[in-house]
């Protein structure tokens, strides 16, 4: 498996955008369509915007993936925030979207087709997630 | 071809037609790709795209504006499209809560039932309905070697599951008393030593019961602050209340009951019902407990069974079909 990699920190909400922008360049060099950009846009923006909401600061690593004639993007959203302490319930339907925080974690498992999450309370959080190409 | 190919095709197909010639024949094939998008899981921004790639092919001079007007829009129904997926995972996930329950139900119905005893000089009618799946009433009938017939009724207050656990408790305590002790009061006071073992005292749960001896006609019964009943004089043709008093279940581990008997003649009534059917909620507030009278007065011509199945129609159809409480009503006459 080959990859590059491109950074962005989180620090306030603008830090969302631009990396909204360098996952939506990647994604369009890549050969994406257009509904699967807004897909890996989306989950960008959700990802990040639970660093800047949840652990105030955090980054955004986005790459390039290339795995037995498969071509991807993948997403690696990290922090040292205060971590989750019940994975199972943030990962349940409707748990965040009825406090009006968006698609939250379930929606992002399904807009992209890979998903894991490690997290500690007290040590931080970290979502990996990747789409393939069709 | 993709299924999505086939719906591009159909899309752009269905689309063309209706540019050329703006009939409601077209407009309906409009609805009958969304429902075929559905059932194939096509989210809204899917459609967006499929939109967009049909319009370029038939408009190949298109702007460019008005493209991105529409990249702009697919942006926005991603979230609904997030949305959209995730109602079909919480409704599959209601499907599986449904066959669940319709299981715990099954198992609610068999642990509970009850053979309404047939006796000679006796006539008696029960139905007992739960107002959502599983019922926080209970009702039970024994018949002991002597012919006389026990009638136990309990409510717990609440409903749902909640109290569906708690009642399957009343049956087995109901089941494991010993055979000598029949009394009523004493047969209250053996189950509120249970419940006020087992049951968390935010848990209230009410109950009477009584014994019919045919050999002499004397009904005893005790309540632990249970929904009275009514008492039908036949010769008067007259309800009364069957008043008795006693604290609820599982208050005080030493409450004593005191017992009541009456005399049953030929033609009266025992009338026992669950607060399901007192507080029934119609336009006009709590049904009164006059109005019951009436109710049960227009079919008392009838036998117990039909007058306790026509007062539940009533009421039900007064509620507008929707029941708030568990409802139990038994009706036991003395024929001869």
């Amino acid at each position: 498996m080959m990859s590059t990699q491109s950074y962005v920190k989180i620090l306030n909400e603008w830090d969302i955008v631009a990396a909204r922008q360098v996952g939506r360049n990647v994604a369009k060099e890549l050969g994406f369509g257009t509904v699967d950009q807004a897909r890996i846009t989306t989950t960008i923006s959700e990802l990040a915007r639970n660093i800047y909401l949840y652990a105030g600061q955090g980054e955004i690593c986005i790459e390039k993936l290339w795995d037995n004639g498969r071509t991807g993007l993948r997403i690696i959203a990290e922090d040292k925030g205060p971590g989750i302490s019940d994975i199972r319930r943030v990962m349940e339907d409707g748990y965040t979207t009825s406090g009006g925080l968006g698609a939250g974690l379930p929606g992002v498992k399904r807009l992209m087709d890979e998903f894991d999450i490690d997290s500690e309370v007290g040590v931080g959080t970290k979502i990996t997630t990747i789409k393939w190409i069709r | 071809m993709t299924k999505r190919e086939y719906l591009e095709k159909d899309y752009r197909d269905a689309l063309s037609k209706y540019l050329a010639e703006q009939t409601e024949q077209a407009l309906y094939l409009g609805q009958k790709i969304s429902k075929s998008a559905m059932e194939s899981d096509i989210s809204p921004e899917e459609i967006i795209s499929i939109h967009q790639n049909a319009l370029k092919q038939i408009f190949p001079e298109l702007s460019k504006d008005e493209m991105h007007a529409l990249d702009f829009l697919l942006e926005v129904m991603l979230e609904y499209g997030v949305a959209f997926r995730e109602l079909q995972s919480l409704r599959h996930q209601q499907r599986e809560l449904k066959s669940e329950m319709e299981i715990a139900t099954n198992v609610q119905q068999t642990l509970l039932g009850t053979n309404i005893p047939v006796i000679d000089n006796l006539d008696i009618g029960a139905i007992s309905v739960p107002a959502k799946h599983m019922s926080g009433d209970y009702f039970h009938f024994v018949e002991d070697e002597h012919k006389r017939v026990a009638v136990a009724i309990a409510d717990i207050i609440g409903k749902g599951i909640p109290a569906a656990l708690c009642m399957s408790m009343i049956k087995y305590a109901m089941d494991s008393l010993p055979e000598n002790r029949t009394s009523p009061a004493s047969v209250l006071e053996s189950i509120n030593r249970v419940v006020e073992q087992n049951v968390d005292s935010s848990m209230f749960i009410t109950m009477f019961y009584g014994l019919y001896d045919p050999s002499n006609h004397i009904f005893t019964y005790a309540s632990a602050g249970h929904e009275p009943g009514f008492f039908y004089d036949y010769q008067e043709n007259e309800f009364k209340e069957l008043t008795a008093r006693g604290l609820l279940l599982g208050v005080d581990k030493r409450t004593m009951y005191k017992q009541y008997e009456r005399k049953i003649e030929v033609g009266d009534m025992i009338i026992l019902l669950s607060d399901g059917v007192t507080e029934c909620r119609t336009n006009e507030g709590f049904i009164e407990r006059d109005t019951l009278v009436e109710l049960i007065q227009d079919s008392i011509h009838l036998d117990a069974q039909s007058i306790v199945n026509n007062l539940y129609k009533k009421l039900e159809k007064m509620q507008h079909f929707q029941l708030r409480d568990d409802f139990t009503l038994i009706i036991i006459r003395r024929k001869f």
